[in-house]
């Protein structure tokens, strides 16, 4: 009899031992696939985008009299201001190259340097005027076409016409790298400033702090109103109540509503009805607090319910009052679920673009916010403008900004999860 | 006392109907209390009249529950699972107020006060009327918070100093001290099982309660931790009122000085612990207690 039974269950350890290393093979076939993939999209985000850090410069031998700026010696900061920096830059450029005569050369050779460049020398200007009758060897930013041939993305070899890059411009860009007139720097222009239609004077960061305004205003909203309804849901809401349930079927169907709905609710409602202003991060946050909230509270509800009854009846069996068993115990074991929680909300919050573009935070901002209310847009919108541009430049600084809000997110994540380290406890 | 009731077990006459499908067939058979579950005022602690408990649906739990509970006696509640000893003793701190849909009927009084009174708050009923539970349910906290948690929670301390000497002669009272002195901030949940009930009750008698339930305290620990806390509820009668609900009858044997028998809610028999082992007055009772039921 039980030699029968040891037969029997030999015979079927093979098959058993067979599927579990089936299911073994399965798992790491999908896991070395998703990898695969997003080690093919990093490298992609990050061979196109990492080269935006850097920009092209030239360097120009610049005279500031009085005479070209059209200021005197005395002039107020205003006259200063408003002086003719263009035509300092644009003798400049001529002195590099003092043999070119003709009318649509000599604009192509203005066109060399950014647009930029009478601005930076305005700043040098304004921040020291003594600099006035002097010559000034000074880096200015080279226009995006200059950028994108000295990155080495123009093709010499193509036909002429398919070039941005013409055949007399080549002369000069080799003379220009002959003589050290042309090199790489850091994109400091990137991350201080805001978005523009040039794009090697395009910056991050009017969107980069409307997104730190937008998502610290929805953590600030989120975070406690979902808490807080969850808390009531879980311990103090009577159960086995009509209106009870009714709140929590609509809370799960709100969380499978397409945000771009919520947008339009946030248009209604905030814009139109309590006429807050247009763009702002206040408006983003609470459309991206109202799509969030259902999430927050679903995982929050799910962290309460894991915690042990017993260690409720422990508290409440001492003495405690109902609220002293929950804040005290209760609240903060299931802290690491509700992190969670919040964790996926906000990671969703971040990348979601659709019910911000209803209430005006797709709009071109060059100026970086400076408050809660101030127009601004946020990366994933900035990302989807600059991927419609049609500037070559602006591919590179696609990824680029993809590469910020990557890490904006890892940023966000990282500190949640580090937070959520604190409160977890062995039991 | 063990011994004899092991013997009584064995020599007790099998004339009686097996158990199979007993429950049914006894359950008309209760129409009231039998033995001496009425003090007649002489120092009790707990008064209980026409106690009955309804969960949802108007399931009734149980049904007309009278007995009085006397100053420091241990009172052992004994039946078959699910036969409301558990229900009866969540009723004395209202610990059945938390639950959803449950209801408690009847009259009952600690040192004459009615514990469903209006003016009676149950966060101080619990203060008074602490609980012990089946499982060890440790704090995820230190064991020095986990006791000093009840002190904190009411202000019996007034500084630091007071609430050291509340935690040392909590922990040494539960017969813990020795053990863990030096590792007062370590977690309490690092503590083995009988350890951590331990602490469980130095947590209650922190508080300085005039009642201790204790729920099935020892099912979840060995023999040697089990023979541990039996001492120490020994010990803790000299201060204390203690209902224990044990499913061990030789728990019972050995550590009450009265025992209820509780069955499919009702309460069949309260005497004194000697008397119900030895000469048990209800045939159910008999039966549970010679193992033909339960």
């Amino acid at each position: 009899m039980s030699t029968t039974i040891t037969e029997k269950v030999r015979a079927s350890l093979g098959k058993r031992y067979a599927r579990e290393k089936r299911f073994r093979a399965y798992g790491f076939i999908s896991i070395a696939l998703s990898l695969m993939f997003l080690v093919l999209l990093m490298f992609n985000i990050f061979s196109k985008g990492l080269p935006a850090f850097s920009s092209t410069y030239i360097k120009l031998d610049v005279t500031l009299d009085a005479q070209t700026l059209g200021v005197t010696a005395d002039a107020t900061p205003e006259q200063l201001r408003t002086a003719s920096y263009n035509s300092v830059v644009q003798k400049g450029v001529q002195a590099l190259f003092p043999a070119v005569e003709e009318r649509k050369q000599k604009k192509a050779l203005k066109s060399l340097v950014s647009g930029d460049a009478q601005y930076e020398l305005q700043r040098m200007v304004l921040a020291d005027p003594k600099l006035i009758g002097t010559n000034q060897t000074v880096w200015v930013l080279a226009d995006d076409d200059i950028d994108m041939f000295h990155k080495g993305y123009v093709d010499r070899t193509a036909p002429e016409a398919d070039r941005r890059i013409k055949d007399f411009q080549l002369v000069w860009l080799d003379k220009l790298e002959a003589e050290g007139r042309i090199d790489s720097q850091f994109n400091t222009t990137f991350f201080t400033r805001g978005d523009s239609r040039e794009p090697e004077q395009a910056g991050i960061l009017s969107a980069l702090m409307g997104s730190v305004y937008t998502m610290s205003l929805t953590l600030l909203f989120a975070f406690p109103l979902g808490v807080m309804a969850a808390i009531y849901l879980e311990e103090f809401a009577p159960k086995n109540n009509f209106w009870v349930d009714f709140i929590e079927v609509n809370i799960n169907n709100l969380a499978s509503v397409p945000s771009i709905i919520f947008g339009l609710l946030g248009l209604a409602v905030f814009i139109q009805i309590f006429g807050m202003p247009r763009s702002s991060p206040l408006v983003g946050s609470f459309v991206l607090t109202l799509m969030i909230l259902p999430t927050i509270i679903i995982a929050s509800r799910a962290a309460l319910k894991s915690v042990p009854p017993s260690i409720r009846e422990g508290a409440l069996g001492i003495g405690a009052s109902k609220t002293q068993s929950v804040f005290h115990h209760v609240v903060p074991l299931a802290m690491p679920g509700i992190l969670t929680g919040t964790i996926i909300g906000m990671a969703h919050a971040v990348g979601e673009s659709a019910p911000l573009l209803m209430v005006g935070m797709v709009a071109f901002i060059v100026d970086v916010p400076h408050g809660i209310t101030d127009p601004a847009t946020i990366l994933p919108v900035q990302i989807y403008l600059w991927a419609d541009s049609p500037e070559r430049a602006f591919t590179e600084r696609t990824s680029a900004a993809i590469i910020i809000l990557l890490a904006f997110m890892i940023l966000m994540n990282l500190l949640a999860i580090v937070l959520r380290k604190q409160f977890e406890r062995r039991w | 006392m063990t011994e004899a009731t092991l013997n009584m077990a064995a020599a007790a006459p099998q004339t009686h109907k097996p158990a199979a499908g007993g429950r049914e067939e006894f359950a008309h058979d209760i129409t009231g209390t039998v033995g001496k579950p009425f003090l007649d005022g002489k120092d009790t602690k707990f008064f209980s009249r026409g106690v009955n408990v309804f969960y949802t649906g108007n399931k009734q739990a149980i049904f007309d529950v009278n007995v009085d509970i006397g100053r420091n006696e241990v009172i052992a509640m004994i039946g078959p699972s699910g036969c409301g000893k558990s229900t009866f003793l969540r009723c004395l701190n209202r610990m059945n107020d938390t639950i959803a849909g449950c209801r408690v009927t009847g009259d009952i009084r600690l040192d004459g006060e009615d514990i469903h009174g209006k003016e009676q708050d149950p966060v101080l009923l619990r203060a008074r009327v602490g609980m012990v539970f089946q499982k060890p349910n440790p704090f995820p906290k230190s064991i020095y918070d986990n006791v000093a948690y009840g002190p904190r929670l009411h202000g019996l301390a007034a500084n630091r100093a007071e609430l050291d000497e509340i935690v040392e002669s909590s922990l040494t009272k539960a017969g813990l001290f020795k053990e863990v002195k030096d590792r007062l901030q370590t977690p309490g949940t690092g503590l083995s099982g009988g350890q951590q009930q331990r602490l469980c009750i130095a947590r209650t008698i922190a508080v300085s309660p005039e009642v201790i339930l204790m729920d099935e305290p020892t099912s979840a620990l060995d023999p040697i931790a089990t023979a541990t806390i039996e001492e120490l509820i020994d010990e803790l009668r000299q201060s204390f009122t203690i209902c224990i609900v044990t499913h061990s009858m030789q728990q019972a044997a050995r550590i009450s000085q009265r025992t209820a028998y509780f069955h499919m809610g009702k309460l069949v028999e309260v005497n004194n612990t000697k008397t119900v082992f030895t000469n048990p007055q209800h045939q159910l009772t008999e039966n549970y207690i010679t193992g033909r039921f339960g």
